[in-house]
C-alpha cells in the first residue's frame, strides 16, 4: 500500500472546474455565433478564427516567455475572449487589426495583472475600446448583413440602428419618423441589421443566456437588473416625451445590449462577488449605457458603462456584504 | 473669442485660487508638529520594516529612540552595531554594543532521516499543517516542511532544500531580525549568537518525547541519553524532558560533545574539517 | 418542504451502508482509551498501572465544567497510561486496557427490556448524565450535560432532535433510527423533563424515508414529541441551520442556540441518554459507519470505546487495495487519520475509505472571482476573501468579516472550481483571530 494522505476536510470535492465554466461559456456562445456566420459570411469566420487563434497565441507566448510560469492557454478562458473580441468588431475590420486587439485585449487586459482571475477589467471590452478610439472609421464602418455567400468583396455599409437614431434625433427630426428608416423590431431581434459581429441577434444571445443560467454559470442578477434598469430608464424619459426618445425595447435590441448584459458584465472576474452587489453593479451598468447612449456623444455606450463600473467593482465588495447569518435578530 | 478667452481665464483662475485658499487653511488646522530627529533617524536605519527591534517598523524605532533620548535597549538586527553607532554620533548619545545573532534550525528531519509515512495535501502552509497532524515523518516536533519560515523572511536569507524538505539559512544574509521564529508555529528555528566567524554549536532537534518514541520518526532525534551532559567541561548543556539544550552564553566551542552524541543531532557549524580524528582512525585502522 | 436559505450544496450522498443492520463488534484485546474524547478539559485518570477494571467503570474524572468522565468499555487489567497517536493526528494520552472476559458493573442494567417512565428530577437527570460521560454523539462531543444546564437569564422553550445526518457516506443515526427508535424517544422525552420544554422536533432529511416513516408511527404515542422531513441539503445537520430549518429562528452571530430558545441534541445522543439514566449504562460504545466505494462490506459496527480503527476496517472485509485516504467522521467534516491503529472515540461517526484517485484536490489555479464559494457559504461570509485575508496574515480584518462564525462545513473548498484551499486557509484564521481574541479577553 502507498502512503495515506492527509488532508484537511472536506474530502470530497465538486466536478466543477475553470476550464468546465469557461468552455460552457463557448458553447452558450454558439447560436450567436452561428448567426453572425450567417449573416456576414467568411468575414465573421476569418475574423473570428483569427482573434481566438491569436488571443491563445498572445497567452502562450506571455505564459512561456515573459511570466516564464504555467501554460493555461487550454483552459477556454483565452478562446471566450477571443470570440468576444470578434463579436464586438464589424465585420470588414481588416485582420492585422483584429490581431492588435487580440494583443492588447490579452497583453493589456490580462496578463498585466497577473492573468485569469486578476484583471479588473475586462480584456475582449479593453481590446473592443482599444481598437475602437485608434482606429475609429474602420470600427465604426459597418457592412450590411447579406444572406450567406463565400464572397468577401462588394460589402454594402451603412449605419447601425442607433447611429441613425442618434443622428436622426439630433438633426431634430421625429423619433418615430427616423424609426421608418430601420428594419422592423422582428428583423432586428433575429440579427438583420447592421452592427458588430456578434451583437446583432438578440434572440441567439438570449438562447446562449439561458443556457448559461440553467447551467449556473452565470445568476440571474446582473442580466436581469441591467436590462431593468434599461428598461426603466429608456422608459421614463419614453414616457415623458416620445418624440425624441425612443421605446425600451429599441434600446434593448438594438448595438451590444444584449451581448454586454448577458456576457460582457457577467465576467466572473470583473463582476461583483455578492448577489446584492451584483444588482448595484447591474443597475449602475443599465444606467451609464443610457447616459452615454442619450447624452453622450457615442451612440452606444454598453463598452464603456460596464468598463466604467469595472473599476467600481472592488468598491462595490469592500461595501456591499452578502447578508449573513445571524446579523438581524428577529423577534421570537 | 477673446471674451470666451477672458471667462475660460477668470473662472479657471478664480477656481484656483479658491482652492489654494482651502488648502492653505486646512494644512494649516491638519499641520503635525515632528521632530526632525526622527528623520534623520530613519535614514540611518536600514529601512526593511523586518520588526527584528521588536517594533513595527524603521519609522517606530526611530521615534521611540527620539522620544527616548537614548539609545538603551534599543537595537537594530539588520543594521547591526554600525547604523547604532551612526544614529548616536547623529543624536550625540552613546550607542550600545550588541552581539550579532544568527537564526538556527533545530530540526534535521530530512526525508532521509524521517521518512515520510503519510503525504499532505492541502495549503502550503505550515501552521495549517501543524493543526492537522504531526508532521509527514511522525515527529510532532519537526519541521514540516511548508516555508511559512522562507515566505516570512525579508532578507532572502533562507530557502527550501528539495531534497531534504527543510529550510537552509544562508548565513551571510541573516540579520537575524526574527520573523522566521515568529511565524514557525513549532519554535523549531531559534537566535543564537552568530559566534566568531559564525561557528556554532547546537542541538539540532527540538523532540521532547521519550528517546525510544523520537528515535522510531526520526533517525537524527535527540534522546536524552545524557552522554553530551557529561562531555561538557563547561556545564553548558542541560538535559529537560530528553531534550538536551547547549546555552550558547555558556558554551565555549569546544567541539567535545558532537562526537559523542549516538545519533548525531549536534550539529557544528563553520569549523575547520577535524583532522585528529581521522588520523585516530587511521592508526586505529592500522 | 423545509430547509435552510442561505447556501448549501448537494454532494453525491453514497449511503451505501444504509441498509446493513448494526452489527456488534467483537471486543478487542487490548483497547486504547483517550482521555480527550470530548471538548474541553482532558479527563484525569482515577485508575493506575495494573489496576483491575471492570466494563462502565470509572476510569477518568471530568473535573473541569466542560469535560466528560471517562468509563472503561472493557473488564480486564490496565496496562499503561501512555501517548498513543489518536484521531487528531497527535500523541495523546490514553488509559491502554488488556481486556479479560467482559465482567460489566453490576448497576448496569443489561436486559433489552423498555424502561419508559422516569421519577428523577431534572437536577438527578443532568447529574447522571454527566457521572456517565454522555457527550454529543453529533461528532462536536460538548458535554452533554452542559448542553441540558439552561444558564442562568435563559430560557429554553424548545428540544430539536437532529436525525438530519447530512453528512454523505454516514448511516450511523439512520440505523439508530431504525432499530432503537423505542429508546430514543424515551431518551427524549428525559431530555424534554431535564430541560423543562414541552415540545421536541425530531429533525429528518428526506432521503430517509424509511426512519420518518418508523419514528413518526411511534412518535405519535409521546407528548410533544413530532418529526419534521426536510429537504436534503448539506450541512443541514449544523446546530444553527436545523433551527433556522425547522423553527426558522436564527441564531445571533457568535451566540448559542439557547439565545433563541432552543436546545439542539443528536438522535444518539438521545439514546445514550436513554441509557445512562434509565439503565446506568456510560457511554462506552457507540455505532460508526464503515464505508467506501471499495471497501468489500460497508457497514455499521457497534463498537467499544478505544478499539483500533484497523480492527473495523478488518471486520467490514479489510482494507482494499490503492487506499488513498482513510477518514474519521464524514467526508465534508471528517478528518484524516495518520495511524490506521489510532482508536475509536466517543465522536467517531464512520470511518471512510478513499481509493487513490478519490484523494487529489484539483489542481490549484487562481482564484477567478465566480462566487460561488459566497453563493454555497452557509453562514453568509466570503469564504474567498477570509480565505486570501488569512493567507496575508490580516488578522483584524478576518475578525471584522466574521471569520468566526465559520462552522467549517467544506462547502467552499467542495465547490471550488479553482481547487484553492479555502477552508485550509480559513481554519489558520480562526486559529489566529481565537488566539487574539482570548489574549484581548485576558488583558
Amino acid at each position: 500500500m502507498s502512503l495515506l494522505t492527509v488532508s484537511g476536510s472536506p474530502h470530497v470535492y465538486s466536478k466543477e472546474s475553470v476550464s468546465k465554466i469557461m468552455y460552457g461559456v463557448i458553447i452558450s456562445l454558439i447560436p450567436a455565433m452561428l448567426i453572425s456566420f450567417y449573416f456576414f459570411s467568411l468575414a465573421a469566420i476569418l475574423l473570428t478564427l483569427t482573434a481566438v487563434v491569436s488571443c491563445m497565441a498572445f497567452e502562450f507566448l506571455i505564459q512561456k516567455y515573459l511570466i516564464k510560469g504555467p501554460v493555461t492557454v487550454f483552459d477556454g478562458s483565452a478562446i471566450i475572449t477571443g470570440i468576444l473580441l470578434a463579436f464586438n468588431v464589424p465585420s470588414s475590420l481588416p485582420l492585422w487589426m483584429m490581431v492588435i486587439g487580440s494583443a492588447v485585449a490579452i497583453g493589456m487586459g490580462k496578463m498585466t495583472f497577473g492573468g485569469l482571475g486578476k484583471n479588473p477589467f475586462n480584456p475582449a471590452l479593453v481590446g473592443r475600446v482599444f481598437l475602437l478610439i485608434s482606429f475609429p472609421v474602420e470600427m465604426t464602418t459597418w457592412p450590411k448583413p447579406t444572406e450567406f455567400s463565400t464572397q468577401l468583396t462588394d460589402v454594402v455599409t451603412g449605419p447601425t440602428p442607433l447611429a441613425v437614431m442618434k443622428e436622426g434625433i439630433a438633426a431634430g427630426r421625429d423619433a418615430s419618423e427616423v424609426m421608418a428608416e430601420i428594419p422592423s423590431y422582428v428583423q432586428m431581434l433575429y440579427g438583420n441589421m447592421g452592427g458588430s459581429i456578434g451583437e446583432i441577434s438578440a434572440i441567439a444571445l438570449l438562447i446562449g443566456g439561458i443556457y448559461m443560467l440553467a447551467r449556473k454559470i452565470i445568476t440571474w442578477h446582473i442580466p436581469v437588473s441591467y436590462i431593468g434598469s434599461v428598461v426603466i430608464f429608456s422608459g421614463i424619459l419614453w414616457l415623458i416625451n416620445p418624440e425624441i426618445y425612443v421605446d425600451p425595447l429599441f434600446h434593448l435590441i438594438t448595438g451590444g445590449m444584449m451581448l454586454g448584459a448577458l456576457y460582457m458584465a457577467t465576467d466572473m472576474v470583473t463582476s461583483p462577488m455578492s448577489a446584492k452587489g451584483m444588482i448595484v453593479f447591474g443597475i449602475g451598468c443599465g444606467v451609464l449605457t443610457m447616459v452615454i447612449r442619450l447624452f453622450g456623444a457615442y451612440p452606444e455606450g454598453v463598452s464603456f458603462a460596464i468598463l466604467i463600473m469595472n473599476a467600481f467593482v472592488p468598491l462595490i465588495n469592500t461595501y456591499i456584504k452578502p447578508k449573513r447569518f445571524g446579523e438581524e435578530v428577529k423577534d421570537v | 473669442m477673446n471674451e470666451i478667452t477672458l471667462i475660460s481665464v477668470i473662472s479657471l483662475g478664480s477656481l484656483g485660487a479658491i482652492a489654494a485658499i482651502v488648502l492653505y487653511f486646512v494644512a494649516q488646522k491638519f499641520k503635525v508638529i515632528e521632530d526632525p530627529r526622527i528623520d534623520v533617524v530613519e535614514e540611518k536605519l536600514p529601512g526593511a520594516n523586518c520588526g527584528g527591534c521588536g517594533l513595527a517598523g524603521c519609522r517606530a524605532l526611530a521615534e521611540a529612540i527620539v522620544k527616548a533620548e537614548s539609545l538603551e535597549g534599543f537595537s537594530c538586527p539588520p543594521g547591526g552595531n554600525e547604523a547604532m553607532k551612526d544614529i548616536a554620533d547623529a543624536l550625540g548619545l552613546v550607542a550600545e554594543e550588541s552581539e550579532p545573532m544568527i537564526a538556527v534550525l533545530r530540526c534535521n528531519g530530512t526525508r532521509e532521516n524521517s521518512p515520510p509515512k503519510v503525504k499532505y495535501e492541502g495549503a502550503t502552509t505550515c501552521q495549517f499543517a501543524h493543526s492537522l497532524f504531526s508532521g509527514e515523518g511522525g515527529c510532532p516536533y519537526g519541521c514540516l516542511g511548508c516555508g511559512d519560515c522562507v515566505l516570512a523572511c525579508s532578507f532572502d536569507a533562507m530557502y527550501m532544500d528539495e531534497k531534504t524538505g527543510l529550510p537552509v539559512i544562508i548565513d551571510d544574509k541573516c540579520v537575524a531580525c526574527g520573523k522566521c521564529v515568529q511565524a514557525c508555529p513549532r519554535n523549531i528555528i531559534q537566535m543564537r549568537k552568530k559566534g566568531k566567524k559564525s561557528r556554532r554549536i547546537f542541538v539540532s532537534c527540538i523532540n521532547t518525547e521519550k528517546g525510544g518514541v523520537a528515535r522510531k520518526s526520526c533517525k537524527v532525534a535527540c534522546i536524552g541519553c545524557g552522554k553530551c551532559v557529561k562531555e561538557c567541561k563547561f556545564e553548558a548543556i542541560t538535559l529537560e524532558n530528553f531534550l538536551a539544550y547547549i546555552d550558547y552564553e555558556k558554551c565555549k566551542l569546544c567541539r567535545k560533545c558532537p562526537p559523542v552524541c549516538p545519533t548525531g543531532a549536534i550539529h557544528e557549524l563553520n569549523f575547520p574539517p577535524r583532522k585528529e580524528k581521522k588520523e585516530e582512525k587511521a592508526q586505529e585502522n592500522a | 418542504m423545509k430547509t435552510f436559505k442561505i447556501g448549501g450544496v448537494h454532494p453525491p450522498e453514497n449511503k451505501l451502508s444504509k441498509d446493513a443492520a448494526i452489527e456488534v463488534l467483537d471486543i478487542p484485546k487490548t483497547v486504547y482509551i483517550p482521555l480527550s474524547q470530548h471538548l474541553g478539559v482532558p479527563a484525569v485518570p482515577v485508575v493506575k498501572k495494573g489496576d483491575t477494571v471492570k466494563t462502565g467503570q470509572l476510569i477518568a474524572k471530568g473535573e473541569a465544567f466542560i469535560s466528560a468522565n471517562i468509563h472503561s468499555s472493557v473488564s480486564g487489567k490496565v496496562a499503561k497510561i501512555d501517548d498513543v497517536i489518536d484521531t487528531s493526528g497527535y500523541r495523546k494520552t490514553c488509559i491502554i486496557v488488556e481486556t479479560e472476559g467482559d465482567e460489566w458493573e453490576p448497576d448496569i442494567d443489561r436486559s433489552p427490556d423498555l424502561k419508559e417512565d422516569c421519577s428523577l428530577t431534572p437536577e438527578e437527570i443532568i447529574k447522571k448524565v454527566q457521572e456517565k460521560g454522555i457527550v454529543g454523539l453529533g461528532g462536536a462531543t460538548f458535554p452533554s450535560h452542559v448542553k441540558l444546564m439552561v444558564p442562568k437569564g435563559k430560557k429554553a422553550d424548545i428540544l430539536i432532535i437532529n436525525g438530519v445526518e447530512c453528512e454523505p457516506c454516514l448511516t450511523a443515526d439512520h440505523r439508530l433510527m431504525l432499530e432503537k427508535a423505542k429508546e430514543m424517544l424515551v431518551g427524549i422525552s428525559i431530555q424534554m423533563k431535564a430541560l423543562g420544554v414541552e415540545k421536541a422536533i425530531i429533525g429528518i432529511e428526506n432521503n430517509k424515508p424509511d426512519a420518518i416513516k418508523h419514528i413518526s408511527e411511534l412518535a405519535s404515542g409521546y407528548k410533544g414529541i413530532s418529526v419534521e422531513s426536510l429537504k436534503v441539503k448539506y450541512p443541514q445537520g449544523g446546530e444553527k441551520q436545523l433551527i433556522k430549518a425547522l423553527i426558522n429562528r436564527e441564531v445571533p452571530s457568535g451566540k448559542l442556540p439557547i439565545e433563541v430558545g432552543a436546545v439542539v441534541h443528536n438522535v444518539g445522543t438521545s439514546l445514550a441518554v436513554y441509557e445512562a439514566v434509565q439503565k446506568n449504562k456510560p457511554l462506552i460504545e457507540r455505532v460508526v459507519t464503515v464505508s467506501g466505494s471499495k471497501i468489500d462490506k460497508p457497514s455499521n459496527f457497534l463498537v467499544r470505546i478505544g478499539t483500533p480503527v484497523s480492527a473495523l476496517l478488518e471486520a467490514s472485509g479489510g482494507i482494499p487495495e490503492n487506499t488513498g485516504k482513510v477518514v474519521n467522521g464524514g467526508p465534508m467534516m471528517g478528518k484524516a487519520l495518520n495511524n490506521l491503529d489510532a482508536p475509536v472515540a466517543k465522536g467517531t461517526s464512520g470511518i471512510l475509505l478513499f481509493p487513490e484517485r478519490e484523494v487529489p484536490r484539483k489542481p490549484m489555479l487562481n482564484c477567478i472571482r465566480c462566487a460561488k464559494c459566497i453563493s454555497v457559504c452557509c453562514m453568509g461570509l466570503e469564504p474567498y476573501l477570509l480565505a486570501i485575508l488569512a493567507d496575508k496574515e490580516r488578522f483584524e480584518e478576518c475578525e471584522n468579516e466574521k471569520i468566526m462564525d465559520c462552522i467549517e462545513c467544506g462547502s467552499c473548498l467542495y465547490i471550488c472550481p479553482s481547487g484553492r484551499p479555502l477552508l485550509d486557509n480559513i481554519r489558520v484564521g480562526k486559529n489566529k483571530v481565537g488566539q487574539l481574541m482570548r489574549s484581548r479577553a485576558s488583558n
